[in-house]
């Protein structure tokens, strides 16, 4: 099989961290050993801690001189053989999306942490927001796919980071991890496990590195310097990546390939949680930070008698349509409240026919539990 | 010759992608023979290149692992693989505008960094593949599709740059200098820190037709006439020396 399980780089046990640092410890156990970034708030702690945890296990971290050399460094590692890495707030990761569109047409698997902050523009640097989950989506030209993951605890910082690493390496694209500074500047237990599941990208020799091999559409690939002589090129290429830039039936193949071959696997990529939603007649449709408010808020209410549960995404995109299609079938009503004007309430509308109500905020302050439940007794 | 080059090659390359009187399928030629003169492994090489003309010199055309980037980037792609896998050769190929304009950050700060790479800045003076727009190295008074009137802004000097940057090998040679390019090249393979040779390479299509200078070999005699060595350089004038291009080793 081409995962294996591994004696954790952590000793097993039960660790305090921050999101930031349960990353960093993630990214290491998945087998992360190359780090390019550049700091930026509320995301910096993740690269002082990866700084030192990378030269104790081997591997290379470098400072680079902006988020878009970041990415870019990453992505040469990674054809250089590497699980590689970089983490940035919004800033830097608009900075980043152009060499991310370069990533996912290269089929080339790195990790992205993105400790959202508020925006727009520099926004309120330490204050918290979730506005950039369209922009993982849809932030560079043309057609792709990525895979985005929510977490909402430190141990989800450790655990969908390593999982992002597993999924970027199993699809060959780029992984993100979408994080909120509530959640990379958390405090709290978290557990190691003895082992871990750990995945790495599919080898073969002579194997054309850019089109079908196998079932599941992702083709093998070699690293540099192991002798195939690759040729990688962010233009349109074949097979074998020499470049195609006007040959129509090459740019459609591999443009659906790169999005098929995610699409293909929604059911093992996406994972999500019901709570309390088997009677319920209004649901919470939640991720991120805010999630831990909205099960608050519904535990509340359900002691208060009403009919209320909550479907948590753990995975952003691809996004949940078939998951939340069913919820929508069975209750009256859909709340989702977010740290944006709607972005993921959008989604959510284009899948249920029930009504959907989007519960924005904007201040740059956490969604707290008062909030919700004073808006979940009005509807 | 010629065919001694051929392994160099990457099957199934059929033809250059040049424009007839382009330097830098001289450039292509001549960095293989400084590749073969060294008998380097070419598993083991890596070819880095950005967008532009110059950066399809390598991408696909040799026989070794080539990655063509996103305009400007080349050297933080070239960064991250040469810094994880340091017994890969990293070479980066491409051109003025690439390297210097939209890339100059990563440019001085991969110089400053001292990294074992070696850079070969194809300078066409001209945007070339868009359509001949001004460049960071346009001379001033060149015209181009946007300085209709002659270009109003000095050039870089891109080997003081690098070298003010933190480079440990830096040359300038023109693709009209075969012999010293090839040595120049050899160095900079052989030399373990960031070197950078800066390749003048004529442009006729974009530059030569606006600037008085329509065929080929015009602008071959050009780089010819222009191109002298430092020791040269001494004895003119100030006003003599703003008419030519000082090429050598400024640094090794």
């Amino acid at each position: 099989m081409p995962f294996r399980w591994v004696k954790s780089p952590f000793p097993k046990g039960t660790y305090y961290f921050s999101g930031n640092e349960a990353a960093a410890e993630g990214a290491i156990a998945a087998g992360c050993r190359f780090y390019a970034g550049y700091p930026i708030t509320p995301s910096s702690e993740l690269m002082e801690r990866i700084a030192v945890r990378l030269k104790e296990v081997g591997g290379v971290f470098i400072q680079m001189e902006d988020e878009i050399a970041s990415i870019s460094a990453t992505i040469g590692a990674s054809w250089a053989g590497a699980k590689a890495m970089t983490a940035t707030s919004g800033p830097g990761f608009s900075l980043m999306q152009e060499s991310i569109g370069y990533a996912a047409f290269t089929e080339t698997p790195c990790v992205i942490v993105d400790v959202q902050r508020a925006g727009p523009c520099t926004g309120q640097a330490t204050k918290v927001g979730s506005g950039d989950i369209m922009q993982a989506k849809w932030g560079s030209h043309g057609d792709y796919q990525v895979i985005a993951l929510s977490p909402w605890s430190s141990q989800e910082m450790y655990d969908l980071t390593l999982r992002a690493f597993n999924l970027s390496e199993q699809y060959r694209v780029p992984a993100m991890v979408m994080a909120d500074e509530a959640v990379g500047h958390l405090r709290e237990t978290i557990r190691v496990a003895p082992r871990v599941e750990v995945w790495d990208r599919k080898k073969k020799k002579g194997g054309a590195p850019f089109d079908i091999e196998g079932e599941d559409g992702v083709p093998p690939m070699a690293a540099f310097g192991e002798g195939e002589r690759l040729s990688v090129t962010g233009s349109t290429h074949d097979a074998y990546g020499f470049r195609k830039t006007d040959d129509p039936e090459v740019h459609a193949r591999l443009v659906g390939r790169i999005n098929q071959k995610i699409l293909n696997h929604k059911r093992s990529i996406i994972e999500t949680e019901d709570y309390l939603l088997e009677d319920a007649e209004v649901a919470l449709i939640a991720y991120g930070f805010t999630a831990r408010t909205s099960l608050y808020a519904v535990k509340r209410l359900r002691k208060e008698g009403q009919k209320i549960g909550m479907l948590r995404l753990k995975t952003l995109w691809p996004f949940s349509d078939e998951r939340v299609a069913e919820v929508g079938k069975k209750v009256k009503r859909i709340m989702v409240p977010e740290m944006n004007l709607g972005q993921v309430a959008g989604e959510v509308k284009r899948c249920v026919v029930c009504d959907v109500i989007s519960l924005s905020q904007t201040n740059g302050e956490v969604i707290g539990p008062e909030l919700l439940i004073e808006t979940l007794k009005k509807i | 010759m010629v065919r001694a080059l051929e392994k160099y090659i990457r099957p199934g390359v059929k033809a250059t992608p040049f424009c007839p009187g382009c330097g830098h399928g001289i450039l292509m030629g001549l960095i293989l023979r400084a590749i073969d003169d060294l008998k380097m492994d070419m598993k083991k090489m890596l070819f880095v290149s950005g967008i532009g003309c110059a950066a399809w010199i390598p991408s696909p055309h040799y026989n070794g692992d080539t990655l063509h980037t996103l305009h400007g980037r080349a050297l933080a792609f070239a960064t991250g693989a040469k810094l994880y896998n340091p017994d890969l050769c990293v070479m980066v190929v491409s051109g003025d505008g690439d390297l210097s304009s939209i890339g100059g950050n990563h440019l001085i700060h991969a110089a400053r960094r001292n990294i074992d790479l070696k850079v070969i800045c194809a300078n066409n003076m001209i945007y070339g593949m868009t359509g001949g727009q001004v460049a960071s190295t346009t001379p001033r008074g060149s015209k181009t599709s946007t300085t209709g009137e002659g270009n109003p802004f000095r050039p870089f000097d891109l080997c003081k740059l690098v070298e003010g940057a933190g480079a440990t090998y830096v040359a300038r040679f023109s693709v009209t200098q075969p012999v010293s390019l090839i040595d120049s090249i050899k160095k900079a393979i052989l030399h373990v820190g960031f070197s950078f040779i800066e390749v003048l390479s004529p442009c006729p299509t974009q530059f030569g037709r606006r600037n008085r200078l329509d065929r080929p070999d015009e602008m071959m005699k050009d780089l010819i006439q222009r191109c002298i060595l430092e020791q040269e350089a001494e004895g003119l004038t100030e006003e003599e020396k703003a008419e030519k291009i000082i090429t050598g080793e400024f640094l090794s």
